[in-house]
């Protein structure tokens, strides 16, 4: 993954809208935080292999971004994305990494289905 | 305490590492014993958040990464006997109860274990942990003739409720295979091992112990959790 930058990311954004295209969307925190910070309010996220067909994509903000994507009757929406990265497959992979290398959020975009 | 000789272990957790921490050196032990031992591992770890920063990996190219581990590990331990079962990490608590109890006792069927090893309920911290032990538990309370049942617990109040644990290991004489195991897993230990040896650099005792001592539980079916 590579960090974002801004063209490159809205043209690959914009390469999806009006498509069918199968959707991960993940926040978190870790199983752990509880764990090793008692008393933390541990809440996140997770939705995988769900058909979204947007009509527009922006992403803004300086580093960390926010992506929205807005749909005919509804939004999908994440904040803290770092990273980006079209892969051998060509899906859009957006994540948020935080200074330690921990993933705190991911939104990706996929024409054909997400694995399991 | 020295290891006793088994007919069979079978070793159930949720994610590749979990093996590592708490069990790699029993695992290793039991093997050189000549105790055939199988560790079904249920899912591959997909939800990891370590990636990196920069990162090394996607979402959707950790779970090669970490079945690569897994099998490096195995290979550390000497085990051969690998079950992947497909699973996908933080889910297994959300999947039907009973599907994962037939699942355990499938495994248990066809191994026939003297003694089995996976977490402790209410005492295991991350919910597929807990999913984990509650569906092996399930499995072995339906059982006439149970095989042992030893668990890993680490949750904050382990000591306040269980005590001590009733089985603690020295495996000191298979430390390196422990210590090869742990680092099989590098995409999720690196940052703990790096911690690690700079302690035992300083002679820190404790860290030295949590190495070589691996602890378990008897499962107390006169405090059964449900």
């Amino acid at each position: 993954m590579e960090l974002v930058e801004v063209n490159q990311l809205q043209a690959a954004i914009d390469s999806f809208v009006g498509k069918d295209v199968y959707l991960h969307l993940e926040t978190t925190n870790g199983s752990y935080a509880s764990h090793f910070n008692e008393g933390f309010f541990n809440a996140g996220a997770f939705i995988r292999n769900v058909v979204i067909n947007f009509e527009l994509g922006k992403v803004v903000g300086d580093s960390p971004h926010r992506v929205g994507l807005k749909l005919p009757q509804g939004w999908v929406y994440a904040q803290g994305i770092t990273h980006f990265e079209i892969d051998e497959e060509g899906r859009l992979l957006l994540a948020g990494h935080d200074g330690t290398g921990k993933l705190a959020v991911a939104l990706q975009l996929s024409e054909t289905p997400f694995s399991y | 305490m020295t290891i006793p000789k088994e007919r069979h272990v079978l070793v159930i957790f949720p994610h590749p590492d979990d093996e590592a921490f708490g069990v790699s050196g029993t695992i290793t032990t039991h093997i050189q014993q000549g105790t055939p031992v199988t560790y079904a591992c249920l899912t591959l770890g997909e939800m990891g958040r370590n990636l990196g920063n920069p990162p090394f990996a996607t979402r959707e190219s950790l779970p090669a990464i970490r079945k690569k581990e897994l099998l490096a590990s195995a290979d550390a331990m000497g085990l051969t006997d690998l079950r992947m079962m497909g699973l996908r990490d933080k889910t297994i608590e959300f999947e039907d109860d009973e599907k994962m109890v037939g699942m355990m006792e499938e495994l248990i069927e066809e191994t026939k274990p003297s003694l089995i090893i996976t977490f402790y309920p209410d005492f295991a911290v991350h919910p597929d942990h807990e999913a984990t032990a509650r569906a092996v538990v399930r499995a072995v309370r339906r059982m006439e003739d149970r095989p042992k049942l030893h668990c890993v617990a680490f949750a904050n109040n382990t000591l306040d409720v269980l005590g001590e644990p009733d089985v603690v290991y020295d495996i000191k004489p298979v430390r390196e295979h422990k210590m090869n195991s742990m680092k099989a897993h590098i995409s999720q230990t690196a940052w703990m091992l790096e911690e690690m040896e700079h302690k035992l650099q300083n002679g820190d005792t404790e860290t030295e112990n949590w190495l070589t001592m691996e602890r378990f539980y008897t499962y107390r079916w006169d405090q059964d959790f449900e």
